[in-house]
């Protein structure tokens, strides 16, 4: 025993000399990685089902708990899901959002506000032969907690993956050699500074059986970023379609092959036969760099796209369309919460077992055959036969079932949150029932604007316009060209005042961005009567714009509220922009803001 | 062993990580300068899990192409797309099929390049870059995929007989990359200098025990074949117009019955051979894919046909069989006397 712990002394030493004689820099940036390592582990979650037998990873994106993992990983596990952290803790977690279009879902981890957090990196930063590692539970090893950390290098950046059927497409995805094996879906994929570049989720697998062949995909962390206020919302996200298809032609330029008329695209002037040079920022060279350029924004966002007719060039800004209907997304959760797909989707290729003329076993790889044993027999997430485990208490407490909501808890967490930060600035309600504003327009002409629930009105030098809303707002959309300003006014009035419970409907959408503006704004959308609008609001709790639809597919009116500051006390802006459609642009300057009278007529 | 020893543990086989810092920017030197000279191969296939395309690389500023021999280049119409998107007919220039290495052309010029001559050799621990248009990932512009790893050993295949079934007797470098994907044949192996190595295998999968090779034939291996097809030999038969003689072989003479030539390259599969025929002598049997005549590559049952048309009748034939994943030589007797 003595002479074991000589030896083993002896040993010890011995590898102390030999690292004494490694260059500096090597064991300084060991230490760095190690340092990484160790905080990228902490974030990684394990995620299991109720009753532990299915699942994968997860990763913890801030210290309140949220965390980001697959669909296809919590699709198996149902509204409640356990997750096991390196710190050997089980926590409980609750479903928040799903975007199954693109295969993620945000779960939110409970019981702590101190979670350790993954940093989010710019996955458009990340180049091919980039050191990277995936981190997380494959084949469920991770009973004890502990996630298994694999190691490789980015193989390539925006690749195009087919969805399986119409959900699960992983559009401008990263592609690397870091094993990504059944039960790291729902991982981090990290960069060599430990920043989360991406989501794991994918990987070619076709004859070898369900196991890493060096080529695996992880969803990138930018595309998530997109949807990440759409995910907090409890809602079901969907992704964007052009309205228009593309194909390449023989010259190998993309060009529009079928346009919607109903899409703004075609109101924006895109016709059949366009070349598309340019989309969201992107140069457009290929088909697969559109599907990759349009697959990573929500629906509703609105991109740069640019397009060449005959040697012209245009240049316009397009709100995308949804992909599929709300009750198609719906339906999509259902079936495959009935019936999930049991393993990272199959790209294209590479056979879905449903395709006929196909093997019937293809899933049952020949390759594994008895012997092959080990934990890699075990297709991963792992089914259990459907029994609902009873909800935890915790659970409970951040769940509310709602039709077309993923967790309507979330939903109105935020639109509390959102209501509360508008009003933060202000108490609007003294400015009354009916708001005066005046000041000069663009054209450095006097105005007066008066708005209430009751009608509006616009005077200008040239003369002046009454409205009251009968029969609906979507009948008055004066004045003429403007896609309905007065009523749009009314509306904005409407949510400061008397805030979004007085609209017949109201949600929290999540975020967009602002074409010129900086950052994302959260979005409420209400309906009221029969008009719906979009109020985005920036994060200081300002109303930035709003647009509202007098039904759908129709250009909005759209107002740009700036230059805030205090007017009777109350925070609100010293410039209105109207805009509608491609042609009209009207700006006001505001120098007062007063209760005014009701507009006629007085009674209601 | 707790959670911090683990991670050492995991730091310190990988110690790689601090030369990986200080080499980045010469990492993405690397893969820029390789990536132009990657192509990707579209040909035969797409069916019954055998993938309509392949990997190569550039070896001439004029649009010489290495790639493996195989199936996918069983065509008249072998596409290529180049790394900038560009696409192109290719030819067939010509073949070895005991290295599985097909040299095609595009037309096309000042090309970036693998110089052959130029090529490194590597050892044990070298570490390499794979790319490769594995899983078809890649399309038009799209640049190849990258992968990393060590070579493992460089061995010979052939002392694996039996085991991995290959016509390819040369030495290879073993990778502890996965590699050998479907797609990935004909892909380059690159060391950390951007120099090339070898040109990744076609898919391998050892019958003993079910495990799939990763491995590369070393350029030194290919070199001497390239520069034979370049020079001229090995060519596909239908590039050589020659004289026919008066009186030329045909298959009647020889004894042999192909297989149905119902495609539009029917690779030349013996059907029958007529006993006590001059082909059943030199030991021909049904199954056997006929692959050169003499030097002259065959690739289709009409190749094979109109090279015995080159052939004196009274003259020997040599042979190049493949039977099962064994190249087999045959001299088939003059078939004198033996006229109608």
């Amino acid at each position: 025993m003595v002479r074991l712990g000589l030896l083993l002394l002896i040993a010890m030493i011995g590898a102390r000399q030999a690292r004494a004689q490694v260059d500096p820099a090597v064991l300084a940036a060991e230490e760095a990685r190690v340092a990484v390592v160790e905080k990228c582990v902490a974030s990684t979650v394990a995620v299991f089902s109720p009753g532990g037998q299915g699942g994968g990873s997860g990763v913890v994106i801030s210290p309140d708990g949220y965390a980001l993992s697959n669909f296809h990983v919590t699709s198996a596990c149902g509204d409640a899901m356990q997750c096991g952290m390196a710190d050997g803790k089980l926590y409980d977690a609750v479903i928040v959002g799903l975007d199954p279009t693109g295969d993620v879902a945000l779960i939110k981890l409970l019981g702590r506000n101190d979670f350790p957090a993954a940093e989010l990196g710019d996955s458009d930063q990340v180049r091919v032969g980039d050191w990277c590692f995936t981190v997380g539970n494959p084949f469920l090893l991770a009973t004890d907690y502990q996630p298994s950390v694999a190691f490789g290098v980015i193989s390539g950046v925006h690749r195009y993956q087919y969805p399986a059927g119409t959900i699960l497409e992983y559009a401008d995805c990263l592609q690397s050699d870091a094993a990504i094996n059944p039960g790291n879906s729902g991982g981090p994929m990290f960069d060599a500074q430990g920043k989360l570049i991406g989501i794991n989720g994918r990987g070619s697998f076709e004859k070898r059986g369900r196991v890493n062949v060096g080529v695996g995909y992880a969803i990138s962390i930018n595309q998530i970023k997109n949807f990440l206020g759409h995910l907090k919302s409890g809602r079901i996200a969907d992704h964007a379609t052009l309205g228009a298809v593309v194909r390449s032609d023989a010259d190998r330029r993309v060009v529009v092959d079928d346009i919607l008329e109903e899409s703004d695209a075609y109101r924006r002037g895109l016709r059949y036969g366009d070349e598309i040079i340019a989309f969201a920022g992107r140069p457009i060279t290929t088909v697969n760099a559109f599907k990759n350029a349009l697959g990573i924004f929500p629906r509703g966002w609105r991109v740069p796209l640019s397009f060449r007719r005959q040697g012209q060039r245009y240049d316009v800004l397009v709100r995308l369309r949804g992909v599929h209907a709300e009750i198609e997304l719906e339906e999509m959760i259902a079936a495959e919460q009935q019936d999930p797909h049991e393993k990272m989707p199959i790209p294209k290729g590479e056979k879905p077992k449903d395709e006929p003329g196909s093997e019937p076993k293809e899933e049952e790889p020949e390759d594994q055959k008895p012997g092959d044993g080990g934990p890699g027999k075990d297709p991963v997430p792992v089914r259990m036969p459907k029994k609902k485990a009873p909800m935890p208490e915790i659970v409970k407490q951040h769940y509310e079932k709602k039709a077309g909501y993923v967790n309507y808890f979330f939903n109105e967490l935020e639109r509390k949150r959102v209501a509360a930060a508008l009003t933060s600035r202000g108490n609007y309600a003294n400015l009354g029932k009916a708001w005066a504003v005046t000041g000069k327009t663009g054209g450095a002409e006097e105005f007066r604007l008066e708005f209430s629930d009751a009608g509006a009105a616009i005077r200008l030098p040239s003369g002046e316009l009454r409205v009251e809303w009968t029969g609906g707002m979507s009948n008055h959309l004066e004045p003429p060209g403007s896609g309905g300003l007065l009523a749009a006014l009314a509306l904005w009035r409407r949510m400061l005042v008397d805030g979004p419970q007085s609209f017949s409907r109201v949600q929290y959408l999540g975020t967009m961005p602002l074409a010129d503006r900086e950052g994302m704004f959260d979005i409420l959308e209400a309906t009221h009567e029969d008009v719906e609008c979009l109020f985005y609001i920036d994060p200081q709790g300002s109303l930035a714009a709003l647009e509202m639809f007098p039904e759908t597919d129709v250009d909005p009116c759209e107002l740009y509220f700036t230059d805030y500051r205090e007017f009777a006390g109350q925070w609100l802006p010293g410039k209105i922009e109207v805009r509608f459609g491609d042609g009209y642009n009207y700006e006001f300057s505001c120098e007062s803001y007063a209760a005014a009278d009701a507009p006629q007529p007085e009674g209601e | 062993m707790n959670l911090a020893a683990i991670q050492r543990l995991l730091a310190l086989s990988l110690l790689a990580f601090a030369a990986v810092e200080a080499r980045a920017a010469s990492v993405a030197e690397v893969i820029d300068t390789t990536q132009p000279k990657m192509v990707k191969i579209y040909g035969a296939g797409g069916f019954n899990r055998l993938e309509a395309y392949q990997s190569g690389f550039l070896i001439s500023a004029e649009g010489h192409i290495a790639t493996a021999w195989s199936y996918v280049l069983d065509t008249d119409y072998i596409t290529v797309t180049l790394n900038d998107g560009r696409r192109f007919e290719a030819k067939l220039l010509g073949a070895d099929p005991r290295l599985e290495l097909a040299v095609l052309k595009i037309e096309a010029t000042e090309l970036p390049f693998f110089d052959l001559n130029a090529a490194a050799t590597a050892d044990s621990g070298t570490r390499v870059l794979a790319f490769s248009n594995l899983f078809g990932v890649a399309t038009g512009d799209e640049p190849a995929s990258v992968q990393h790893g060590v070579v493992a050993v460089k061995t010979q295949l052939d002392a694996r007989r039996g085991v991995f079934e290959t016509p390819y007797r040369g030495s290879v470098y073993v990778l502890d990359a996965m590699t050998n994907n479907p797609g990935a044949a004909g892909g380059a192996l690159i060391n950390q200098r951007g120099e090339l190595v070898a040109m990744l295998g076609k898919e391998l999968r050892s019958a003993q025990n079910n495990i799939w090779l990763n491995y590369a034939l070393p350029i030194e291996e290919l070199r001497g074949s390239v520069s034979q097809i370049l020079e001229g030999k090995f060519r596909p038969t239908d590039e050589q117009p020659k004289l026919k003689p008066d009186e030329a072989i045909d298959l009647a003479a020889l004894g042999l019955v192909l297989v149905p030539d119902v495609l539009e390259r029917t690779p030349p599969y013996v059907d029958l051979v007529r006993g006590g025929s001059a082909a059943a002598m030199a030991g021909l049997r049904p199954d056997d894919l006929i692959v050169f005549v003499g030097e002259n590559l065959v690739h289709s049952c009409q190749g094979f046909r109109d090279e015995l048309a080159h052939i004196e009748r009274n003259s020997p034939l040599k042979l190049v069989l493949m039977r099962g994943q064994e190249l087999v030589e045959v001299e088939v007797p003059a078939a004198e006397g033996d006229r109608p």
